[in-house]
């Protein structure tokens, strides 16, 4: 037996396309493996359901950072300054003035080297105090020394001033920066890129204008009251690329579906493909030995698959029904069992039927089953193996495609729901064409490791296809 | 005398036999349907319990009934209730329903949809799926009619020449129909949509429409031309290939050896000797393609935003008007049928042996 493998593999090796082929399946079950020992399932869906709340500090719609290495332009990564944290940047000074008052000066700062803007500022409070809330004044100071105040106000409770929308913030500063130029502005100009932009002529265009390197600061000063109080602020300034794999509309780290996706997608593939065939042979071989009664029932059953649309029955099932992906899976079984395979399986088992190993088999008393499984299965079952390889990824495609249709498990973190939410919320109009080619990579990965495999096997197993 | 008879005795009893077995196989189909697009009758309690929200509230908010005390308002608002399940036929039990539902599918009453209406305003699900369907077929039949002859051509032309250069690249690029049409529409969106601007996103049309007769096909015609050549790249070569194969099979048959040896022109031999017996199982999956493309192709109407069929299945599916699912797939279910059985009376024409009963006992 282990012979017989090893000579298999050395056939299987002479052909370059399989070794392709074997090699892309490996390193997807690796990942897979990976995925599956690093993140559990129950925080993988937990955290792409999440909603927006833990994602919080993530930049909405950025790019992976690795787009940094063929850009000539840098674009930014996000910072993150805790005032809570011993951290480079950070100084808290709070200093008694009387016994009820204290004067608290929070410096917050960072070191800003891009070639862009930032796509969003936000600045969170954790604020604690008994009866009046702490005041305080925001400051934002360029490398240049250019200071401006962003806001006054009393810290009521722990939250967010989301200095990107400010309003009135980015009516000032257009103000401000219109006299100080000497121009006016030609276009609404947001805080992020006002706070960020070079002083002169070029901040008058939308096209020019551009960011200024150096050490930036954010001073916030301000007054506590009682003696419990205090205030702690982080800044983040949200940059325009995260992680290896970058983030979506609702800030998720897309690197967990494209990794989660891998091992649901390599399952679905291959257990709906495995258990399909063989379920198919089975009975269109109990079809073809038993013959009349049964034979008639199967082959109607069979007729009446063939009349229903299967899209369609499948769609209905998953939008009524709202199943998960397993059962999902046994959906699509239990709908391409009775596929077309069974007439082809059946007009090749009516052939070896006839065969004399199988009277031979016959004369010394088998019984029905024994024939089954033990002649006619095992006779049949190579020729179908790169057929099975074959049809792996459209299963994994059905998959994607019922995502994309918004059906199909509204839990689990696929490829195919990537793909959706980036068709959805129009990544094709507005260009962010890594949401698409991410997932649409991983597909082609897979689609061609299994393909490749499928072909060379052909070659092993059909060999009457070698001449041609 | 008594043999051509006989035979088309034989021939008559095959037509009635498959006749029936074909219609039955298409009811069970359709109840099948029916079963699940009202999941078993549990539609009817998600209709039951919106019709008496939508009439408690209707009868609160009028200003006629202000005057009256709770359970007076309770017997108009039950009232009213009873009237609307008789006027949409729910006031008998599901099962009993079922089987009218399956009558009016089965004679094509497709009734009137739940929710959806046509563009004109129109609740009949016949009318609905009528004005969805020009735009599917348009672009279907457009693709697979194209595919189906350039692979033909292709292949046959392949088959002459097995082992060019030409014959190596379409085998390199056979396995392009591991992904599916759709996928493909996705890149050539980016490619001619989004980075060059050439070619529109999807739709059928531009907006508004033009009105010129003229320039209104020719913008359909462009608005095609993504989704076809989507279709074109995942299949063309997969297609050839295997019709290349088909051929080269057959052309190694002892009888065209023969014909060859004769002296015979290569042309002739190809239509007559090649052609000729392998055209049927190529017409019949040319006839089933074309039958299913109609249903199957939901997801690249959805990729390119084509309003056709698919999209209509899947704005009922979502909205749960299950009369309109069941109209589509029973109108696909009769379709495929016909198909197979007109099919099935040409093959039992040409070839005897399936009439004496080889193939389909």
């Amino acid at each position: 037996m282990m012979q017989r493998i090893k000579g298999f593999l050395g056939e299987i090796l002479t052909y370059k396309s399989a070794l392709v082929g074997l090699i892309i399946i490996f390193s997807l079950v690796a990942l897979s493996i990976y995925t599956i020992a690093t993140i559990p399932y129950e925080k993988a869906t937990k955290l792409w359901n999440a909603g927006e709340t833990i994602w919080l500090e993530n930049p909405r719609n950025a790019m992976p950072k690795w787009v940094n290495l063929f850009l000539s332009k840098k674009l930014p990564e996000t910072i993150i300054i805790n005032s809570e944290k011993d951290q480079r940047g950070v100084t808290k000074i709070v200093i008694p003035v009387t016994e009820r008052i204290s004067r608290i000066r929070i410096e917050l700062s960072f070191k800003y080297e891009y070639d862009d803007f930032p796509s969003e500022i936000n600045l969170f409070f954790n604020v604690r105090y008994n009866k009046t809330p702490p005041h305080i004044a925001i400051y934002w100071v360029k490398p240049n020394g250019e200071k401006f105040k962003l806001k006054e106000l009393y810290v009521k409770r722990s939250g967010a001033y989301y200095i990107s929308i400010d309003e009135e913030l980015s009516k000032e500063l257009h103000t401000y920066l219109s006299e100080k130029v000497g121009k006016e502005i030609e276009y609404a100009i947001s805080p992020e890129i006002a706070l960020f932009a070079v002083e002169d002529e070029t901040i008058v265009h939308r096209d020019t204008v551009k960011p200024l390197k150096g050490r930036y600061k954010v001073i916030i000063d301000g007054i506590l009251f009682g003696n419990n109080s205090n205030l702690d602020v982080k800044l983040v300034v949200y940059g325009k690329v995260y992680g290896i794999a970058g983030t979506d509309h609702l800030r998720r780290d897309l690197s967990i579906a494209l990794l989660w996706g891998t091992p649901i997608a390599l399952s679905f593939g291959v257990i709906a493909s495995v258990v399909t065939a063989l379920l198919q042979m089975v009975i269109a071989a109990i079809s073809a030995w038993y013959g009349s009664v049964t034979d008639f029932f199967i082959q109607r059953l069979t007729e009446i698959f063939m009349v229903l649309p299967f899209l369609p029955i499948l769609m209905m099932i998953s939008y009524f029904y709202k199943i998960n992906i397993w059962v999902l899976l046994l959906v699509v079984i239990a709908l391409s069992i009775f596929g077309a395979g069974i007439k082809n399986y059946r007009a090749m088992f009516l052939q070896i039927k006839e065969f004399p190993y199988v009277e031979a088999a016959r004369a010394y008393g088998a019984s029905n089953l024994r024939i089954v499984f033990r002649y006619l299965i095992p006779k049949v079952l190579p020729t179908i193996i790169p057929s099975i390889v074959y049809s792996v990824p459209s299963f994994v495609f059905l998959e994607a495609a019922l995502a994309l249709l918004g059906l199909g498990d509204p839990l689990a973190p696929t490829w195919g729901k990537v793909l959706d939410d980036a068709l959805e919320n129009g990544a094709l109009y507005k260009g962010y064409y890594y949401w698409v080619l991410e997932p649409s990579f991983l597909l082609v990965l897979t689609a061609f490791g299994f393909a490749m495999l499928g072909f060379a096997l052909d070659k092993i197993f059909n060999p009457r296809l070698r001449e041609m | 005398m008594i043999g051509m008879r006989s035979e088309l005795l034989n021939f008559v009893k095959f037509v009635i036999k498959r006749g029936i077995a074909l219609f039955i196989t298409v009811v069970i189909a359709t109840y099948i349907t029916i079963l699940i697009a009202n999941m078993g009758g549990y539609v009817d309690e998600i209709i039951k319990s919106e019709t008496l929200l939508r009439i408690a509230q209707s009868v609160r908010q009028n200003p006629a009934y202000k005057s009256l005390n709770q359970t007076m308002l309770q017997r108009i608002i039950q009232e009213q209730y009873e009237n609307e399940l008789k006027r949409l036929g729910l006031d008998k039990p599901f099962m009993y329903r079922s089987f009218l539902y399956l009558k009016d599918a089965l004679t094509l009453e497709l009734g009137r949809a739940l929710y959806l209406t046509s563009d004109s305003g129109s609740k009949s699900v016949r009318l609905i799926i009528l004005e969805r369907l020009p735009a599917t077929i348009l672009l279907f039949t457009t693709i697979q009619l194209v595919l189906f002859f350039s692979s033909l051509f292709m292949g046959l032309y392949l088959s002459r020449h097995y082992g060019s250069k030409l014959d190596k690249a379409i085998i390199a690029l056979s396995p392009l129909s591991s992904m599916p049409g759709w996928f493909y529409g996705i890149f050539l969106i980016i490619i001619f949509a989004s980075i060059l601007r050439l070619l529109p996103y999807g739709g059928l049309v531009d907006i508004p429409p033009p009105q010129d007769p003229l320039r209104y096909a020719l913008s359909v015609l462009k608005h095609m031309i993504l989704p076809s050549l989507s279709w074109f790249i995942a299949y063309f070569a997969v297609e050839t290939y295997v019709r290349r194969t088909f051929f080269l099979m057959f052309s190694s048959e002892d009888y065209v050896e023969l014909a060859r040896a004769k002296g015979l022109p290569p042309r002739l031999i190809e239509r007559r000797y090649i052609l000729k017996p392998t055209l049927p199982p190529i017409i019949t999956s040319l006839a089933l393609t074309l039958i299913s493309s109609w249903m199957g192709a939901i997801i690249t109407e959805r990729v390119f935003n084509w309003p056709g069929l698919g999209t209509l299945l899947y704005t009922a599916i979502a909205s749960m008007d299950s009369p309109v699912v069941v109209g589509i797939v029973v109108l696909y279910a009769y379709l495929l049928a016909i198909t197979v059985f007109v099919l099935d009376i040409v093959y039992a024409i040409i070839d005897p042996r399936i009439r004496i009963g080889g193939g389909y006992s």
